[in-house]
């Protein structure tokens, strides 16, 4: 971290000229009354490569200037030269705490250009993989929160539960955080024998975990203290600036679009919504929580629902390939398992939108397609880059120990935000 | 009196200076608390409860490069990043070492685009690569290990250069 003030030179050396924070920053950081302080793109507890130019006035932000793009791929880019299948590999590494989250929003972008049918057994395979995406992201969250916090044994907790959803993806997928599960009409392959009786353990093994980290950190004065009153944000202003998901139902709105705008048959499992009330970053805690809770609920309804047998992708052979077992009797199976693999389906030159509730919140999808076999345009409308816009008003005022609350609590992911 | 009270007969140990210092720093080699992108979700599960990169002398990451041996490059290596990095690695104390983590920062993996750097190593030297997208914890203990035979061969008249 480069201190320093105005008036001194490192920081007139601040990307060439201290006249480009011009309007930016406050008139009092040019006469050097207040201070401007560098914090990251390299630090603890900013979850990734978030670079923050902080102004202020003793310990106080006057203004706070997030800078993203530490960690811009051109992902997007890349999309436009691969096949739509060869795309869902380069989705999970955007939101790299939520792989099938990204996933499930691209894919139900191109069902729905391609309009290609997803079977009722799929869906219910899909929403398991959501919800046990979900409890792992929150649990990465509620670790790392913690301890930027101080409070250590909480991250060893939640990384030893996530050791065992990790286990589980690798049992479903063959890969513990790139899953590239969900392909475009279904899944990538069926549920391995072994993975019901590992999701029926977890989730015996589970919610008596979520009592023991709500007895840790709930009623804890210490955490009260570094959290409630701090980072609020009001409905209003949350709605404004595009927040979403947990950190939008910390201030009180009640939107999730598993109730709002249900897909992958959302509508047909019973769960509630957590809502806060005060928009501050103690709420935006136990919504989470919470959300762990009814996670489980609904995942203990698919376990339920789920069929022992029947398809786990679509029966459309233009778009999905056919399974290898018909490979040696079918001749047109052959054909369609050798054009799916060199060249891939076409799509309309059509575009879509399609937004889905990620664990962070809103993941949106705008996909354009050429009428040949690669999208035209694929853009990814993400949380964390709307959360992290909105830091600047959940700052003011605040001071620098509770920007790393602030930070947490919004839970961004740096891979979703620059991309 | 004095050590043979404590160690009482249990003879001499005769070693060379470069195996014990070398010795020494496989021991406790500090990194640097540094994520970048998804390698660093990995890395921290690596340091967690279930792997425990403790066991290896690393309980402890630093948060300072002053303060760290070890430079896990674990993420993607963006054009943008590329500086800081730069300027990271230049502020550890020698002796320091490089674990490139992932194929992003091995050779920037499924991205050959304008954005990343192709491979950390056309910035800072790199001891050990790990491949993997991410790698598995166990891949990084591995190349862990592997960099601590690195060190354990390691000669004097290279100490001053290192």
């Amino acid at each position: 971290m480069a201190i320093a003030t105005a008036k001194n030179e490192q920081v007139a050396r601040w990307e060439g000229n201290i006249e480009e924070l011009r309007g930016l920053v406050s008139e009092r950081a040019f006469t050097g009354e207040t201070m401007l302080l560098n914090m990251g793109p390299h630090h603890p507890s900013t979850h990734g490569v978030l670079r923050v130019l902080l102004e202020l006035d003793g310990e106080q932000i006057v203004s706070c200037l997030p800078d993203v793009g530490y960690l811009h791929t051109g992902i997007e880019k890349n999309m436009e030269h691969k096949t739509y299948e060869k795309c869902v590999t380069l989705t999970d590494r955007m939101d790299y705490l939520a792989p099938m989250s990204n996933n499930m929003a691209f894919c139900l972008a191109v069902e729905k250009l391609v309009d290609l049918d997803v079977p009722e057994r799929a869906q219910i395979i899909r929403v398991i993989g959501l919800e046990l995406t979900r409890i792992n992201s929150h649990l990465v969250w509620l670790g790392t929160h913690a301890l930027d916090l101080g409070a250590m044994s909480v991250f060893l907790y939640c990384f030893r539960e996530r050791e065992y959803i990790l286990e589980m993806f690798e049992i479903l997928s063959g890969q513990r955080m790139m899953t590239s599960y969900i392909r475009p009409g279904g899944v990538w392959r069926d549920i391995p024998p072994e993975f019901m009786p590992k999701l029926q353990q977890f989730l015996e093994y589970f919610p008596p975990r979520i009592d023991d980290y709500e007895k840790l950190l709930t009623n804890n004065p210490l955490w009260i203290d570094r959290t409630q009153g701090i980072g609020i944000i009001e409905p209003e202003t949350a709605l404004a600036w595009g927040v979403s998901g947990p950190s939008l139902r910390g201030s009180g709105i009640n939107w999730d679009l598993r109730k709002a705008m249900p897909y992958s048959g959302y509508e047909q499992y019973d769960f509630d919504v957590p809502v806060g009330e005060h928009g501050d970053v103690y709420d935006r805690f136990l919504v989470r929580i919470r959300e762990m809770r009814e996670s489980v609920k609904i995942l203990r309804q698919a376990a339920a629902r789920l069929p022992a047998k029947g398809p786990f992708r679509s029966n459309n052979r233009k778009f999905v390939p056919p399974p290898r077992s018909e490979l040696g009797q079918s001749m047109e199976a052959v054909i369609h398992h050798f054009k799916l693999w060199t060249e891939g389906f076409s799509a309309p030159d059509q575009e879509v939108f399609v937004a889905i509730e990620s664990p962070r919140g809103e993941v949106s999808v705008y996909l354009h397609g050429t009428g040949g076999n690669r999208p035209r345009r694929v853009h990814y409308k993400t949380p964390s880059f709307m959360h992290i816009g909105a830091l600047p008003v959940m700052t003011q005022g605040h001071l620098i120990a509770d920007l790393v609350a602030i930070i947490g609590s919004i839970d961004i992911v740096l891979g979703d935000c620059d991309r | 009196m004095g050590i043979t009270s404590k160690l009482g007969n249990l003879g001499i140990v005769t070693t060379t200076l470069e195996e014990a210092v070398n010795w020494g720093r496989t021991g406790a080699m500090w990194p640097l608390l540094f994520g970048l992108a998804c390698c660093a979700i990995e890395m921290m599960s690596t340091q967690a409860s279930h792997y425990d990169m403790s066991r290896f002398g690393m309980e402890l990451n630093r948060a300072s490069p002053r303060q760290s041996d070890l430079l896990i490059v674990a993420g993607r290596v963006t054009r943008k990043m590329a500086p800081v990095i730069r300027q990271l690695y230049d502020q550890m104390a020698a002796p320091k070492w490089v674990i490139s983590m992932g194929d992003c920062a091995s050779c920037s993996g499924v991205y050959n685009n304008y954005a990343l750097v192709q491979g950390v190593d056309e910035i800072i030297p790199v001891d050990v690569y790990v491949a993997g997208c991410p790698p598995r914890p166990e891949q990084l203990i591995h190349g862990i290990l592997t960099l601590h035979e690195k060190v354990r061969g390691e000669r004097i008249a290279h100490w001053a250069t290192n």
